[in-house]
Formats: structure tokens, C-alpha cells, sequence
């Protein structure tokens, strides 16, 4: 069964536009110049159940408003919409119910009351049976560490320490459906490690499914196979990570100590028709460029390895991070 | 159901222990106001017994309860609303399977409740040691009492939500708030009991929610009002809450289409 089920899905803003000066303020008053902004531009989204999305994008390419609609916080413009089989808009009351929502941005718990305070609102606001409540929230507060936290106001607990109470928060209704705004934005490694392990663990266990946006891409490595981007409200990629890369990987690149002194033209002439392009870094030092497809790094190392003695090696790929940004600046040509 | 409502009366009540300093700032604000309107108006009366049907002693009391009456009936919802739209937190309360006005309603109940209990309460009985008033003793004019400073909270927070809720049209309401509470404490009788305005002004005020908060409650205590007096005070109050609930409807219905969430 589909989670999500978007199609040609739209959102549209006016923005008011102010005319210069003092006359143009005081017409202002009287008409208002608009302009229409295409935030989410009819993208078409299917999400199975149980799958872990990531989904990414500029700023302003419209992520946080498509998880908004999403979320049944704003109306489409157009299009139809299907998240858990309910209208997330107009059938809002029912359907986030059946959602967790985690903005990175914006806490959900309660700021001037203990977090236990909150738990026990939200255990209400949900109706959840007391002996049901009581087991999962202790399964969670084991998993994230938060047992010291419970009694402390909101307000003074530290980031990752907030992080992870909004992520128990999130979850305590046992949603199938969890959307993550930038979770880990501003969380050191070790916080962002466990809060990972812990996205990986719910989604295995109850099969939870997951939709992530980020600007972290190791959150994506780590968590998602597959990733929709997103660029001025439309879709420009939606497939797997590996496929991303063997699409955009690029060059990658050896880097290489020899023994001793090289001609440049000299490793060119041995590598010649494989595509390969030098540089030499330093002394006895030098780096390969491979052409992404043409060949592989054992070709050029059997090619060498007779010729000139190699002290010390290293293979250096493209990160998600290098693509991505290549794509932004070389726009999606390919998909 | 219920006990989610009940949860969020009793966040309330934690909330405001958390502040307690704007508690005890509140304790003397308002015995400062109850103060500052008694001598004044016993120099209006000055030797006179009785002005527009309200006798001095009933003048004393009407202050005293209708000030207590304003601890219960007031709140800060018009700015809270105001200020989840404006910094964006709105969306959280949208991802919450509740009605977010109704919350609001029942966070307002719960602020109500705490000044009510630990501030109107003890307030009263030492105010009745320093001016002389005169209350009711046991008797169901308490009863209606409650009832009618039930309604009088109902009508006071739905003008609040309405001037609220007006931010998402205004994205800067501070002043339509700061307006609406003159208007609120001014027009309510509770500074002028309505009998002292001129005539024309008091056909304009009985076509206005306003009375129903704070004038027709301290009546029904002070007055003692009974019978048709008491019924009619009390349909005045109901006929609003039904009104003004038409309104609130169709802006927050317009309001979540037009719905733009602040700051990403």
C-alpha cells in the first residue's frame, strides 16, 4: 500500500510586493501590487509503505512547504493528495493520528514544563490506553537516553538533548508515517549517530515509514536508499542513492606517491587512450583523474605498476555532497 | 476527550506556577485598581446615598467584584494566538489531532481557574476587611453568579480569539489587541458601570457584546437580580456567545486556506 500519493500537487503564494517611496507607500494603502510565486510546481510522489525517503533540495526549493501540505498544515493549490488514505487537509483531525512530525526547527513540547508534562498532555491529546503508553515510552526512553532529562523544563535542556525528547514526543502515538524536517541540524556526530540508529531501528520494527529532508547529506547515506530532490518546486531526481552516483559520480581520482621522480608526459604516454588526465601535487607525488565509465582504477594501476614503482596510493570518489552540489550548479540534464 | 481538555487546564495551572512572580505582580496591580476606583468613586457620590439606582455600599461592592470578576474573565489569548501565527509555532498546534481554538478556549479556562482560586478568592475576603461591601451570604445568587461570570468568560474569549485570530490577516495586530483591551475594560462597565453613561450611549453599549462580560455578572452578585431580571441578563450573555461564535467560524475557516506559515 501507498503512504503517500501525490499527484500534480501545487502550492502557490501571493507575495505583496511594496511600491518605492512615500507615494508609492500611500498607494500601497489602497491597492496592493501581487506577484504569484510557484513554491511546489505539480509533483508527482508515490512512497510505499516502510520506505525511508530523503528528500532534499536548496534552500527555497520548496521541501519545507511540500512537507507542510503534506503534513495537512496547507492547502494545495492543486492536485490530488492521499497520505494514509486521508485528505490531510480537510480530514486533518483524523489524519494526524496517523502521522509524527518532527521539526527541526521548532520544538513541539510544551517550553516552560517538564518534559514528562508534555508526554503525559500528549498521551491525552492521542487517547492512548495508560498500559500501552507506559511500555512504549519506556522502550523509547531506554533507546534515547532520556531518562534523567524527564524532569527538567524544556527550556533548559540543551539541543540534542531537546532533539531527542521531540523524537520520543513524535512517536508516541506509534505513528506509520514519520516526517523529519532537518532533524539533525546543529546536533554534534555523536547525537546525530545515535538519533540515526534509532530512526533505523523504529523503521524495521514497525515498519514505520520515513520521510527526511535535510541538508545533511550523511543523514541520507546513512538512512535512506532512496532520495527525491527537488529544485524550484520541481522534482528533478527521484531514485536510488547508488544510481544517483553512478549517474553524477564523476571523476574519480588516484592519488599517488611514487619512489621517485616522473615525467608528467611520461605517465601520459603509458596511460594514453584510457582517458585518464595528470597532476602533479608535489614532489613524487601525483594524482589521476578518471573519466567516470572510460576506466577503472585497475586498468591504469596495471598499466603503471611494471613501469614505475608506487610507494603509497589512495582512491578518492565523489561525495553525495560534491554531486549534489554539481548538479545545483550544472542543473539536471541527464534524469 | 475530556481528559485531554482537563490535561491542558492543568498544563495552564503549571505554566503559571512556573511564572509566579507575574502572580504576586498581579496581586498588587489589581488591589492598586480596586483601591484607586473606590475612593474615586466615593467622591462622586460624596454625601449622596444613591446615583442611577446603585446605592454606595452597592457602588463599593460592584468595584471589588467586578475587578475579582476581571481575574477570572481576562487572558492573553488574543496575544498568544497572535504570536503562534506570527513566529510560525501554529503549525505545530496544526499537526495536533485537536481543534486549536478550542484548546485555546480551555488554556484561557485554565488561567481563569488558577487567579480565580488563588487570587480572586483570597483577594475578596481581604478586601472585605478594608472597604466595607457587602456580599450575599449562602444562597444560589452565588450559583447564578457563577454562571453568569461562566458566560461573561465565554463572550470576553471569543472577542479575544477574534482579534487573535485577525493575524493571520494583519500580520502586526499589536495595536487592533492593545485597542481591543481599552475597549474591552472601558465599554464592560467595568471602569463606568453602564448606568452612568448617557443615554445614547447606553442604546449603542446593549447592542454590544461588551456588557456581557463584566457588567450583567457583577449586577447579577451586587443586584441580587432575580427572576425575569436575571433570565433576561443571563439570554443577553448566551445570545452572544452563540453570535460571535458565526464570525470566529468563517475567519478561522479563511484563515487556514490562506494559511502562510512564517520563517520556513
Amino acid at each position: 500500500m501507498l503512504s503517500i500519493e501525490a499527484h500534480g500537487l501545487t502550492k502557490e503564494f501571493k507575495v505583496y510586493q511594496s511600491r518605492p517611496g512615500l507615494t508609492g507607500a500611500f498607494r500601497d494603502l489602497f491597492s496592493r501590487q501581487y506577484r504569484i510565486i510557484r513554491a511546489v510546481d505539480s509533483i508527482n510522489l508515490e512512497i510505499s509503505e516502510g520506505e525511508m525517503v530523503g528528500y532534499i533540495g536548496e534552500n527555497g526549493a520548496g521541501k519545507s512547504t511540500t512537507i507542510k501540505m503534506l503534513t495537512g498544515i496547507l492547502q494545495p493549490t492543486a492536485g490530488q493528495l492521499k497520505v494514509n488514505g486521508f485528505d490531510p487537509h480537510r480530514e486533518r483531525e483524523k489524519f494526524v493520528k496517523t502521522i509524527g512530525v518532527v521539526f527541526g526547527q521548532r520544538s513541539q513540547l510544551w517550553w516552560d514544563i517538564a518534559v514528562q508534562e508534555s508526554f503525559r498532555l500528549l498521551q491525552k491529546v492521542y487517547q492512548i490506553p495508560a498500559d500501552q503508553y507506559k511500555k512504549h515510552l519506556d522502550r523509547m526512553i531506554e533507546v534515547l537516553d532520556i531518562g534523567s532529562l524527564l524532569d527538567q523544563p524544556v527550556r533548559k535542556l540543551s539541543l540534542g538533548q531537546r532533539m531527542r525528547c521531540e523524537l520520543a514526543a513524535s512517536l508516541i502515538h506509534r505513528p506509520s508515517l514519520l516526517f523529519l524536517d532537518e532533524p539533525t541540524i546543529g546536533l554534534d556526530v555523536l547525537v546525530k549517530e545515535n538519533i540515526r540508529q534509532f530512526l533505523k531501528e523504529i523503521n524495521r520494527e514497525f515498519g514505520t515509514t520515513i520521510l527526511l529532508t535535510t541538508h545533511d547529506l550523511s543523514d541520507i547515506e546513512a538512512l535512506c536508499s532512496r532520495v527525491v530532490m527537488l529544485d524550484q518546486g520541481k522534482i528533478i531526481y527521484d531514485g536510488s542513492l547508488t544510481q544517483l552516483r553512478t549517474m553524477w559520480g564523476g571523476n574519480k581520482k588516484v592519488h599517488l606517491e611514487m619512489e621517485q621522480e616522473v615525467m608528467l608526459i611520461d605517465l601520459e604516454a603509458r596511460t594514453d587512450g584510457l582517458g585518464v588526465s595528470w597532476e602533479k601535487r608535489g614532489p613524487r607525488q601525483y594524482t589521476a583523474h578518471l573519466r567516470n565509465g572510460e576506466t577503472t582504477v585497475s586498468e591504469v594501476l596495471s598499466r603503471l605498476v611494471q613501469h614505475v614503482p608506487i610507494q603509497e596510493m589512495q582512491i578518492e570518489e565523489a561525495s553525495t555532497e560534491e554531486i549534489v552540489r554539481k548538479i545545483y550548479s550544472e542543473g539536471m540534464t541527464v534524469a | 476527550m475530556l481528559s485531554m481538555y482537563w490535561e491542558v487546564i492543568r498544563i495552564r495551572f503549571l505554566m503559571m506556577l512556573a511564572y509566579r512572580v507575574n502572580y504576586y505582580s498581579g496581586i498588587v496591580i489589581y488591589s492598586l485598581n480596586i483601591g484607586v476606583y473606590y475612593f474615586l468613586w466615593m467622591a462622586i457620590y460624596g454625601g449622596e446615598s444613591s446615583l442611577q439606582g446603585l446605592t454606595s455600599l452597592q457602588m463599593a461592592t460592584y468595584i471589588a467584584v467586578s475587578w475579582m470578576a476581571r481575574a477570572f474573565y481576562f487572558n492573553n489569548l488574543d496575544r498568544e494566538i497572535a504570536q503562534e501565527i506570527r513566529d510560525g509555532t501554529v503549525a505545530i498546534q496544526l499537526i495536533r489531532p485537536y481543534p486549536y481554538l478550542l484548546v485555546k478556549v480551555f488554556q484561557g479556562f485554565g488561567e481563569g481557574l488558577f487567579r480565580l482560586l488563588l487570587f480572586s478568592v483570597p483577594g475578596m475576603i481581604v478586601v472585605s476587611f478594608i472597604f466595607p461591601i457587602h456580599l450575599p451570604g449562602f444562597s444560589d445568587v452565588w450559583l447564578k453568579f457563577a454562571l453568569s461570570l461562566l458566560l461573561g468568560f465565554i463572550v470576553n474569549v471569543q472577542v479575544n480569539i477574534l482579534t487573535g485570530v485577525c493575524a493571520f490577516f494583519i500580520l502586526n495586530n499589536q495595536g487592533l489587541i492593545r485597542a481591543k483591551r481599552v475597549a474591552v475594560d472601558l465599554l464592560s462597565g467595568l471602569i463606568i458601570p453602564i448606568p452612568f453613561y448617557p443615554e445614547w450611549a447606553q442604546l449603542l453599549l446593549s447592542y454590544l457584546p461588551f456588557q456581557a462580560i463584566s457588567y450583567l455578572p457583577s449586577l447579577v452578585l451586587v443586584k441580587g437580580l432575580a427572576g425575569e431580571e436575571f433570565v433576561h441578563a443571563i439570554l443577553i450573555q448566551a445570545a452572544w456567545c452563540v453570535l460571535l461564535w458565526i464570525p470566529i467560524r468563517v475567519i478561522w475557516k479563511k484563515a487556514r486556506k490562506t494559511l502562510i506559515v512564517q520563517g520556513g
